[in-house]
């Protein structure tokens, strides 16, 4: 549980030690909460608190001038690191929700109803955030390749 | 049965390759996927989306946790109940290889003994609380002699916990036999006459996790504390239990125990 959280962190916050603040806080949080008593999916509930906090530390940020670290243009990467940043910089263009959702659904194979629930909307929300998520990741990646067929 | 004809959604394109689909829908999915190659192409970049994703992200799987997100380190001393259940069943998840979750009901930590206690306190539970003119020994009002009372009966501290915050104001208590001696039995009452029991007694366990259970309207919430075994019964609504059983639990926490 708590490596995926990780790397869904890590994916959420790019930088690796803000991913690891991230799911500290969330772990803490769980820990505290009267809630557990409750039942339910505590793997949805952990998911739930650290978009949750991602969120808020995000709006945060957002009140204050960032320097945003430069992205490494390295053309002697291989091919697989340069990939890596090519689906990491496409990610980064998205807006919180539709990144979340994305990460939630592709990468920690949550199911709609579960992430309907950690957003707090309906699955029908989920599903249009979920379709403008890919859209934008799909033109950002082809955008990076010309190489590849360009679609209209 | 599903008509070919209806038109695929692009919802569908979706929950086709999230497997969200229900089975039925899949081959007509399928039969127009290989007559729209722009629609199939955009299936294709998803799929090869989610293998990027997980290209990039999955290493971070396979490292090893770092200290500071250690459960040892973030579960504090005395808190150690309320940590319990959410901590077992992370570390029941990470020993059973990371596949399924424990549902709150199947953390188990003790003995069948301590489920006998808890029938024991239900079973007094019921029998006291329907008792209009007598459904305690020594009332509220003597709270002092009641607590001095039961403490040198039952061979620990006992206190009867300010459970006014949710409401509740004391009744009084009484002496029950308890599985390995006495126990102490306290019953609380709101302004509507819903009534909560506090029953106390030594049990073979040192210390368990908080578990809820129910017995047809009647709720318990249950856990030991260094050898001592406490039930809190009412209302099967377990928000509403949970809610008294905290702050009884909070203060059995300041009191002092005798021995251990």
């Amino acid at each position: 549980m708590i490596p995926a959280l990780r790397r869904y962190a890590r994916a959420l916050a790019r930088d690796a030690d803000i991913a690891d603040d991230l799911v500290q806080d969330t772990l803490v949080r769980a820990l505290r909460s009267e809630k557990l008593f409750l039942g339910g999916d505590v793997r949805s509930w952990l998911y739930t608190i650290l978009t949750n906090l991602n969120k808020n530390r995000r709006r945060s940020l957002a009140r204050r001038p960032q320097f945003m670290p430069l992205l490494e243009n390295n053309p002697d990467a291989s091919g697989t690191e340069a990939e890596g940043r090519d689906i990491a910089r496409a990610l980064s263009t998205l807006v919180e929700e539709q990144r979340a959702v994305l990460l939630l659904v592709m990468l920690e194979g949550l199911s709609y109803r579960e992430v309907a629930d950690i957003q707090g909307v309906p699955i029908g929300t989920v599903m249009s955030r979920l379709a403008r998520a890919r859209a934008h990741v799909k033109a950002s990646l082809e955008g990076e390749r010309p190489a590849l067929r360009r679609v209209k | 049965m599903t008509d070919r004809n209806i038109p695929v959604t692009e919802d569908e394109l979706h929950a086709y390759v999230d497997n969200e689909l229900p089975a039925e829908r899949r081959s007509d999915v399928e039969a127009w996927l290989a007559t729209h190659p722009d629609d199939a192409e955009r299936v294709q970049s998803w799929r090869a989306m989610a293998e990027a994703l997980h290209a990039r992200y999955d290493s971070v799987v396979n490292e090893p946790v770092p200290k500071r997100l250690e459960l040892e380190r973030l579960v504090q001393q005395p808190r150690r109940w309320l940590y319990g259940a959410v901590a077992a069943s992370l570390l029941a998840f990470a020993a059973g290889g990371g596949t399924g979750w424990l549902a709150h009901g199947a953390i188990t930590a003790s003995p069948s003994s301590f489920q006998m206690f808890t029938d024991d306190a239900l079973d007094a539970h019921r029998l006291y609380v329907v008792e209009v003119r007598h459904p305690v020994e020594v009332p509220g009002n003597e709270r002092a002699h009641l607590q001095a009372w039961l403490t040198k009966r039952c061979g620990w501290t006992v206190r009867a916990p300010e459970l006014d915050a949710t409401g509740l104001k004391l009744v009084g208590g009484r002496l029950l036999p308890g599985p390995t001696g006495p126990a102490s039995f306290l019953m609380y009452e709101s302004a509507s006459g819903e009534r909560f029991t506090v029953y106390t007694a030594k049990a073979a366990t040192e210390t368990t996790q908080m578990r809820f259970t129910t017995q047809d309207k009647n709720g318990a919430m249950f856990w030991a504390d260094r050898g001592v075994g406490y039930v809190v019964s009412g209302t099967s609504d377990r928000e509403r239990l949970a809610q008294v059983a905290r702050l009884v639990y909070d203060q059995a926490d300041k009191g002092e125990k005798s021995g251990g």
